[in-house]
């Protein structure tokens, strides 16, 4: 093993792990002092080609408070079959079935390669997916006429047994039935009146006339899919009459008046989406996917009045506490969104208008269900278009890469205990020994429930170590962590992934360089900017800054070699030196800084920084910029004005947007037509490079990121230049004139100010 | 509506105007519980002459004073010029027989009256035969100057020409028990009261001698009366007197003979009265141009030609002479009402009503009281202004409508101009006489079919669907355009709401479910209510498959308001007035606003609670009716009940939106569906004025107080109706407030502001002008039974929601008598009193009346479903004035000897079982029903003629169609029948009834002659009762 690098980049692509620290201090006392928390990203379902599944249950700890699963770290003795646990150290039996284990003869889950391991168990009911389309009418005709067209498409990438349903809404929601020959019929719901689970289920006949107990039960399980299957059919059924219905559906018939936003009830069809599932069928995987092309505008959950003259609210109104229907309106969508967590299904929510639709509001239906939050300008725009198509995209076995229904489950030696995680989850408040009262983010359990999941999303997982100062780990002592996440496969299969891991202990005191070493600072940024990001949704802009803020001091001081008062002489190591940077950018990003969001924009954001993985995390946090010119070969460059030069053209990828942009001469160049221009195809083959660069980046994110193609001077190179570090500005005069790149017309500091405060707040005594 | 009470007796409530019927001394008559009632009733005859009236009890007094007013008038009459009858028997004759009744009063009220009855009896028998008229009748015959009744009938209509009937010996005053009992009380065992009958049956015999000798006398009756009775009897001449016998003479000479029997042909018979008008007026024109000019009978038909006052078929009026002051009015307990039809259809041969487009002035109006011009309004001033026939206010003319006048003050254009040569013509409505200053939009139907499992399981639902294809084919459309401008709508339903999106461009049908019961809502707009030709594919395509789509429900449970109240949303949502079409068939017992419990609670029946059976359970209904006549939403209910579903709840927005109730007991499919479809295609092709609002305006001196029939009052003036269609009548009741002048007579306009089918604004007038006098007998010339029976059956109907059963059939009986002893005393010439003299105008009032009292709603009987007296008090109250005479006496048609050569429908005969014969066969209708009874020994190629059957026994009772058999006997029974049912608006359902069989009870009900299967009296009992309160009046 070389380098800690390649080690770091070893567990990743074996384990989907990522510790801010990759050799943990043995002492509580030792690690508050690191600053930054011992904590993981963890991609519970990361794709692994080369890791078949076991077809077998998983063995496990037979002590109930433990229950850890069989792991390649445990003690095995062969010959009595006993296996000793890694975490709590009980010595347990094997199982009948592994009577003829042996060194020679191990089951998988004892070979170290597979520290990360799946089994598929056969248990419970298999259901089919469910997909619950809930799709907004008060769309421009243009609109509901692309909408239509991807919903029709959409069905041909449905898993044909998969159930799907169908609501739409406007004035009034309707819930179709499917099953119907000739006649189309639906069940209409005003828009403007909540109804309880039960309402909803009565009046959508779903309740059964009551029957004597006893005969109900035996009843119960043939019924209920007879019951379920006028609203959700399998796909391979009802497909034509489907394309059918969606074909012939109208824009909402009812009149709106100058003036007035049309009157669209998400909020109630959202909750009967939710009631409609809830009865039907609990804990099993289902997708509601919103469609929607406003703003709620009645009835519960309803988040601007119908007049336009009233905007909807902006971050200032919010301020000063100004949004009359936010709150109200929050807690609708949250009171659903726990439903649905509880029920085990998820709500993905696509949000395409050119104005806000609310996603402030309905932000956590998606959180916390572990949907999908997609927002675009119109549902006729290849950006929603695509995304959407991406939601059904296939591995490499062809199966949909989507999971649902997943828990998972966190064990550690008694050295560590659990902080809290930050991600698409809910708590599943299941309190144990190991959970820790220092709370990070969704905290107080060491069970999570995410109700949807794809092979990226990403956890952020917070430590505590507990060990005391004065009860020393032996040296080669390892902590170690394991990960259950039993989830459903889209296959409908039920499988449990199992990650054992485990790190070397060291003694801060006299061994900090090794803990230096095993700095991950690229994940340690990413789990700070969780937890700014998380703090920042309840808690004041300037205070989660200020926090920030402290933290790096923090760890300037620990970890920064300097002569007291004297910044100068401020140096920092290989495995920090990134760091600073990256907190520069997460100050100015958009997780952290309204300015210039809308409230949706802002939420929308913050959802996708919640749940993507380290690389696409830091990409938000610190775009990429690419430059292509005559002088070589594409290289990155600083993401910093003065990478900004005449004759080159840039690329950036911020994950919500690629920017390509053209230098002066080149687009004076491209003007002139010179690429058109046999003797220059020099030049047309410059300006393709960062098209196909786009292009592959555009053909496999999710969501597919708004692409923009801009020159200099262009009006959406504003997109390039509030990105890149302001590093010559219209007030540092002297860059003027002079060949090195382009002056940003701000007040922001640049990195380098930022970091001479940081070299003078580090060394400084009094902080 | 209501509140308010029943108003019929003049005298209580001409003093209050409007609602005041419910003022104390009113309710010291109706409702007053503390009342013994019997004897209350007994008493009450006197009530109301006396100055004390409200006082329930009658003490001796009043009674006595009451007497001697008439004893007093008596003499003045006699004394009145015009009086063509030598009276010398009267004057003299009359002072006796009053002694035994003044102290009949004292002697036998106090007394408990069973056991003096006997006595009392006789000795009311001796008094009165001693003053027997005999004699006197007879020589007053011969004295008479007046033409037989023919010539003075045309010759001198003015003329009384009273009807008198002598009973002769002296109805005894039964005991209290008695009188009840004729009422509707079964106490009185048949038995006795059959006997007793003939002995009274001197009042059939009219004249004379009604021996009571050759009768079984009656258990009370000393024989001896009867003995003494005999020879004095009076000649037939009596009879030639009232000029509406014309055949007099000779008819009388069959009752002269001795008849061992009282001859009931000798009692006044509605077919002689129909026959005589038809043959004296029918074919003819009758031209309106006269002031208070009494129209044909409305069995005769005719043609009307307007000459300046409203047709008969829109205005009928119980007088065509007011009395002058209320005193007369009072006095008379005449009831002064009109009955307005404004929407009636006109034959082909009449002139449709002429359309007056002012443009955008609008119509030309009194400043004052707004009433609209007419040929009432007179212009002065060389034509610069008119003054208003109705408040007299001059008003200048709009100098558009400038006009010189004629040598005679008229201007010349009066013949041109309809609003003021016509009596009926139509305005084109300006914007300002729209609903929010906007032209209206044309109505919508919305056809609202429940499809709980027993209406899919018995075919309703398909043959509903079937049949809908059809009637939409003839939606009603103006004459001038191609296709109907009306829109339709569907909605299905069981406990929740199905509505179907059935707009042209989908492929298919769309279904919307709104399970929302509590707050029900319209869940589309557009679509919902569709042009039928343009929907077609999609409407047929959806018409078909609502039967297979609820083929397998099983849903038992149903709603009714919510439906009402989602069509109406419905009307709102398309800013349009319509009506609805709701098949419902049970009682809505599913969760929702209006839900309604079984309550047909029989034990309610003849107590002082029975009322509320007729009032809806909730108010809910009540709320919701006011809702859909103000949003023009008129509901068509056809109801198909197996059990009891509460009519009275369920049909209270029908009748109060104008709507018509549809009832099918036990609908069956082979049997019902034809009456069903009939009555759904001539429903949806009806004539109808939709969002209509009606105002009556009348001269001055007098106004309308009291609006009858299936409408909505939201103030006391303004009548409105959801929807108004050909067959609804609403009936007026006018009382004075001042003195009315005998030179301007007492004018009426109607004004009717209503959109079209084809969703024009119009306002419709009709005016009539009517005499005044101060003479009683003018307005008793005038009077019109059929009219007055319209206003009575109304008045009563609408009665019984707030009080007793009881109360509302002894004001019934006694205003009868009331009026006819005013008449008797004010009008007729002097007579003994024995003589039961009637105007000849009302001279079969009685039977009528009689009628009235047996229908099954004013009988408290628990036999009687409640569901069928709610539905018949519904019917009756929006019906017409032709339709209340079938109604209450149906047309018994014997068709054995119809000659199938003719074109004439055969002469009816009196509805009364005597008239039946074995060997005949007879159809009777009413409106309602149709009968075909069959004689045990009818003629055989009579049955084979028309059931096509070699014999009587052979004959299917199960169908409700005759077969087609090309015989004559059949085509033309065929077309006799449809002939009867052609004018009518409800579709008669035929039952075929076999002598003695069990059916026939059913049919025999409607022999309303005869005495009622569940109780009521006999025509001749009820006459002799009414006779006797009239006596008792007198005396």
């Amino acid at each position: 093993m070389a380098t800690y690098l390649e080690f770091i980049q070893q567990n990743e692509e074996r384990d989907g792990v990522r510790f801010s620290w990759n050799v943990w201090p043995s002492s509580r006392l030792e690690a508050t002092r690191m600053v930054v928390p011992l904590a993981c990203l963890l991609t519970p379902l990361k794709e692994r080609p080369d890791l078949p599944p076991v077809q077998y249950e998983p063995v496990l700890c037979s002590r109930p408070t433990c229950k850890a699963v069989l792991n390649p770290l445990c003690q095995v003795d062969y010959r009595a079959k006993l296996w000793a646990c890694n975490f709590c150290f009980q010595r347990n039996q094997f199982p009948p079935a592994y009577a003829g284990i042996s060194e020679m003869n191990q089951p998988a889950e004892l070979m170290p390669q597979f520290s990360t391991i799946e089994y598929i168990v056969q248990r419970g009911p298999q259901t089919p997916l469910i997909f619950l389309y809930v799709v907004d009418t008060c769309l421009e005709e243009e609109d509901l006429q692309a909408l239509k067209e991807s919903l029709q498409m959409s069905l041909s990438l449905l898993p044909p047994d998969a159930l799907v349903g169908l609501i739409t809404f406007g004035r009034m929601v309707q819930v179709h039935e499917l099953s119907c020959e000739g006649i189309s019929k639906s069940y209409v719901f005003r828009g403007t009146k909540d109804l309880t689970a039960k309402q909803i289920q009565d009046m959508l006949g779903l309740t059964k006339p009551a029957m004597p107990a006893q005969q109900t039960r035996p009843v119960q399980p043939q019924g209920q899919p007879f019951i379920s299957s006028r609203f959700l059919q399998p796909v391979h059924k009802i497909d034509m009459n489907l394309t059918d219905l969606l074909g012939e559906l109208q824009r909402d018939p009812w009149p709106v008046t100058q003036g007035k936003r049309p009157l669209r009830s998400t909020g109630v069809a959202l909750s009967i989406a939710v009631g409609l599932l809830e009865g039907t069928f609990p804990n099993t995987g289902a997708r509601i996917m919103l469609f929607t092309g406003g703003p709620p505008t009645q009835g519960p959950g309803m988040v601007v009045g119908d007049e336009l003259k009233v905007p909807i609210r902006s971050w200032h109104d919010i301020e000063k506490d100004n949004a009359r229907f936010m709150k109200k309106a929050t807690k609708h969508y949250e009171m659903l969104a726990n439903r649905t967590a509880t029920n085990g299904h998820c709500i993905d929510i696509y949000a395409c208008a050119l104005d806000q639709t609310g996603l402030l509001e309905m932000k956590c239906c998606a959180n916390l269900t572990g949907g999908h939050m997609v927002m675009g300008d119109s549902f006729n725009t290849s950006l929603f278009k695509q995304t959407f198509q991406r939601v059904f995209s296939k591995d490499f076995n062809g199966d949909f890469r989507m999971a649902f229904g997943a828990t998972l489950d966190v064990k550690t030696s008694r050295e560590l205990k659990i902080s809290g995680a930050i991600g698409p989850c809910i708590s599943l408040n299941v309190k144990g020994p190991c959970v820790s009262e220092n709370e990070y983010g969704i905290s107080g359990t060491s069970q999570w429930k995410i109700c949807s999941l794809d092979p990226t999303s990403t956890l952020g997982i917070y430590f505590e170590v507990v060990n005391q100062h004065n009860a020393p780990i032996p040296q080669g002592g390892r902590g170690a962590i394991q990960f259950v996440t039993q989830y459903q496969h889209s296959s409908t299969q039920r499988r449990i992934r199992v990650t054992t891991v485990a790190r070397n202990w060291a003694d801060a005191q006299n061994q900090l360089q090794h803990i230096e070493a095993a700095f991950d600072q690229e994940a340690a940024a990413v789990l700070m900017a969780r937890l700014g990001v998380f703090r920042a949704e309840s808690e004041e802009g300037p205070d989660v800054l200020r926090w920030l803020d402290r933290q790096l001091i923090r760890l300037c001081q620990k970890f920064g070699q300097y002569n007291k008062e004297d910044p100068n002489s401020f140096r920092l190591s290989d495995s920090f030196s990134l760091y600073p940077q990256f907190m520069f950018h997460l100050r100015r990003s958009p997780f952290l800084q309204v300015f210039n969001n809308s409230p949706d924009e802002s939420s929308y954001y913050r959802h996708h920084f919640a749940r993507q993985d380290l690389t696409q995390s830091l990409i938000m946090i610190q775009p990429i910029l690419y430059s292509y010119s005559f002088h070589g070969p594409p290289e990155p460059v600083l993401l910093d004005s003065s990478s900004i030069l005449a004759d080159r053209i840039l690329l950036m990828d911020t994950f919500f947007q690629i920017v390509i942009y053209l230098g002066e001469t080149i687009a004076q160049w491209r003007k002139a037509g010179y690429q058109d221009m046999p003797e220059y195809e020099n030049f047309k083959h410059l300006l393709q490079a960062p098209l196909d660069d786009a292009q592959d980046i555009l053909q496999t994110r999710f969501p597919m990121p708004r692409y923009i193609n801009t020159e200099h001077g262009g009006s959406q190179a504003r997109f390039l230049l509030s990105k890149v570090n302001p590093s010559q500005t219209h007030n540092n005069l002297y860059a003027w004139g002079q060949e090195s790149g382009a002056p940003i017309l701000t007040d922001d500091v640049s990195l380098q100010v930022f970091m001479d405060h940081l070299k003078k707040l580090a060394v400084s005594s009094a902080s | 509506m209501s509140q308010q009470g029943y108003v019929a007796a003049p005298p209580y409530s001409q003093t209050q105007p409007g609602i005041g019927a419910l003022s104390p001394p009113l309710r010291g008559h109706y409702g007053d519980p503390s009342h013994p009632t019997p004897p209350a009733g007994i008493m009450k005859p006197a009530g109301p002459l006396g100055p004390t009236a409200p006082v329930g009890v009658l003490p001796p007094g009043p009674p006595n004073s009451g007497a001697h007013q008439f004893v007093q008038n008596g003499p003045n009459i006699s004394g009145y010029p015009q009086q063509r009858f030598p009276g010398p028997p009267s004057a003299s004759d009359a002072a006796p027989p009053y002694p035994p009744y003044s102290h009949m009063p004292s002697a036998t009220y106090p007394s408990p009256v069973s056991s003096s009855a006997t006595t009392q009896l006789t000795n009311q028998l001796g008094s009165m035969q001693i003053h027997n008229y005999g004699p006197g009748m007879a020589s007053g015959s011969q004295g008479i100057p007046a033409p037989p009744s023919a010539a003075s009938f045309q010759g001198h209509p003015q003329l009384p020409q009273p009807a008198i009937l002598q009973p002769g010996p002296r109805m005894p005053p039964p005991p209290p028990s008695m009188h009840n009992g004729l009422g509707t009380t079964p106490s009185l065992p048949p038995a006795s009261r059959q006997d007793a009958l003939p002995g009274s049956g001197p009042p059939t015999a009219n004249f004379s001698s009604l021996p009571l000798s050759g009768q079984p006398p009656g258990p009370g009756y000393p024989p001896q009366p009867g003995a003494n009775y005999g020879p004095p009897q009076m000649p037939g001449a009596q009879l030639s007197s009232p000029a509406g016998f014309p055949g007099g003479p000779a008819q009388m000479a069959g009752p002269m003979q001795p008849p061992k029997k009282l001859d009931p042909d000798s009692i006044p018979s509605p077919i002689q009265v129909i026959e005589n008008d038809r043959s004296t007026r029918s074919g003819q024109v009758y031209t309106t141009n006269l002031r208070g000019q009494v129209p044909p009978l409305v069995t005769t038909d005719c043609v009307i030609q307007d000459q300046g006052n409203a047709s008969p078929r829109y205005i009928r009026c119980t007088t065509y002479c007011f009395p002058a002051t209320s005193d007369m009015a009072k006095q008379s307990q005449l009831p002064l009402a009109a009955i307005i039809k404004p929407f009636a259809t006109v034959p082909p041969n009449e002139m449709p009503l002429y359309l007056v487009n002012h443009g955008e002035t609008g119509p030309v109006r009194c400043n004052r009281c707004k009433a609209y011009m007419c040929p009432f309004m007179q212009f002065i001033e060389g034509g610069r202004k008119f003054q208003c026939g109705f408040c007299n206010c001059v008003n200048d003319v709009p100098p558009f409508y400038f006009q010189h006048l004629d040598h005679i003050g008229r201007r010349l254009d009066h013949y041109e101009k309809p609003e003021l040569s016509l009596g009926s013509y139509e305005y084109v409505a300006t914007l300002d006489y729209c609903r929010n200053n906007k032209p209206p939009n044309p109505p919508a139907y919305i056809f609202m079919i429940d499809v709980s499992y027993s209406n899919v399981k018995n075919g309703l639902v398909r043959l509903i669907c079937e049949e809908l294809k059809m009637v939409l084919e003839n939606l009603p459309k103006e004459e001038q355009e191609e296709a109907s401008a009306i829109r339709v709508g569907f909605v299905t339903y069981n406990k929740v709401l199905h509505f179907f999106n059935v707009k042209s461009n989908l492929a298919q049908p769309q279904m919307m479910v709104v399970t929302d019961v509590a707050e029900v809502f319209v869940p589309l707009l557009d679509g919902f209510l569709v042009n039928y030709q343009e929907s077609k594919a999609v409407i047929h395509n959806l018409l078909d498959q609502i039967p297979e789509i609820f083929a397998d429900s099983n849903e038992n449970e149903t709603v009714f308001a919510p439906v009402i109240q989602a069509g109406m949303e419905a009307l709102k949502a398309a800013d349009c007035p319509g009506k609805l079409y709701i098949f419902h068939s049970s009682l809505p017992t599913a969760e929702a606003p209006g839900k309604l419990k079984n309550r047909d609670d029989r034990k309610l029946i003849n107590t002082d609670k029975e009322k509320t059976l007729f009032q809806p359970q909730t108010n809910i209904y009540e709320t919701l009716a006011k809702d859909c006549v103000a949003a023009g939403c008129c509901v068509n209910l056809f109801l198909f009940p197996n059990q009891y579903v509460d009519v009275a709840s369920m049909g209270l927005v029908t009748q109060q939106t104008g709507g018509t109730l549809y009832k099918y007991n036990n609908f069956q499919r082979h049997l019902d569906s034809q009456t069903f479809l009939n009555d759904l295609r001539n429903d949806v092709q009806k004539m109808t004025g939709f969002d209509a609002i009606m105002r009556v305006r009348t001269s001055t001196g007098f106004r309308a107080t009291d609006f009858f029939g299936a409408i909505y009052m939201n103030n006391t003036t303004d009548v409105e109706m959801a929807a108004m269609d050909c067959d609804k009548a609403v009936t007026v009741e006018f009382k004075h407030d001042d003195k009315l002048s005998e030179d301007s007579g007492a004018l009426i306009q109607c004004a009717v502001l209503y959109t079209t089918i084809s969703g024009q604004r119009r306002l419709r007038i009709h005016n009539i002008g009517l005499n005044c006098s101060s003479q009683l007998a003018d307005l008793y010339k005038s009077c019109e039974t059929d009219a007055l029976i319209n206003f009575f059956a109304k008045s009563a109907f609408s009665a019984v929601l707030t009080q007793p059963l009881k109360t509302v059939r002894d004001i019934l009986v006694h205003q009868t008598a009331h009026m006819l002893a005013c008449y008797r005393k004010n009008c007729a010439n002097p007579s003994a009193v024995s003589q039961l003299i009637l105007p000849d105008a009302m001279k079969v009032f009685p039977v009528y009346m009689n009628s009235l009292l047996k229908n099954c709603v004013l009988l408290s009987r628990p036999e009687i479903s409640m569901d069928e007296r709610a539905y018949q008090r519904q019917l009756v109250m929006a019906m017409s004035v032709a339709d209340t005479q079938l109604f209450f006496y149906p047309q018994l048609i014997p068709i054995h000897t119809m000659d199938i050569k003719s074109e004439i429908l055969p002469a009816a005969i009196r509805c009364s079982e005597e008239r039946l014969s074995e060997g005949g066969v007879f159809l009777l209708a009413n409106g309602l029903r149709m009968f075909l009874w069959l004689g045990g020994s009818s003629p055989p190629e009579l049955i084979q003629g028309i059931f096509n059957v070699p014999s009587f026994t052979h004959i299917n009772t199960d169908v409700t169609s005759l077969p087609e058999v090309g015989s004559p006997y059949s085509q033309k029974l065929r077309l006799i029948m449809s002939n009867i049912q052609q004018k009518k608006p409800y579709s008669m359902k035929l039952t075929i009834v076999k002598q003695r069989e069990q059916p026939e009870i059913a049919f025999r009900q409607f022999l309303v002659e005869d005495k009622g299967l569940y109780g009521g009296a006999s025509y001749v009992d009820f006459l002799c009762c009414v006779h006797k309160e009239i006596c008792q009046l007198l005396s």
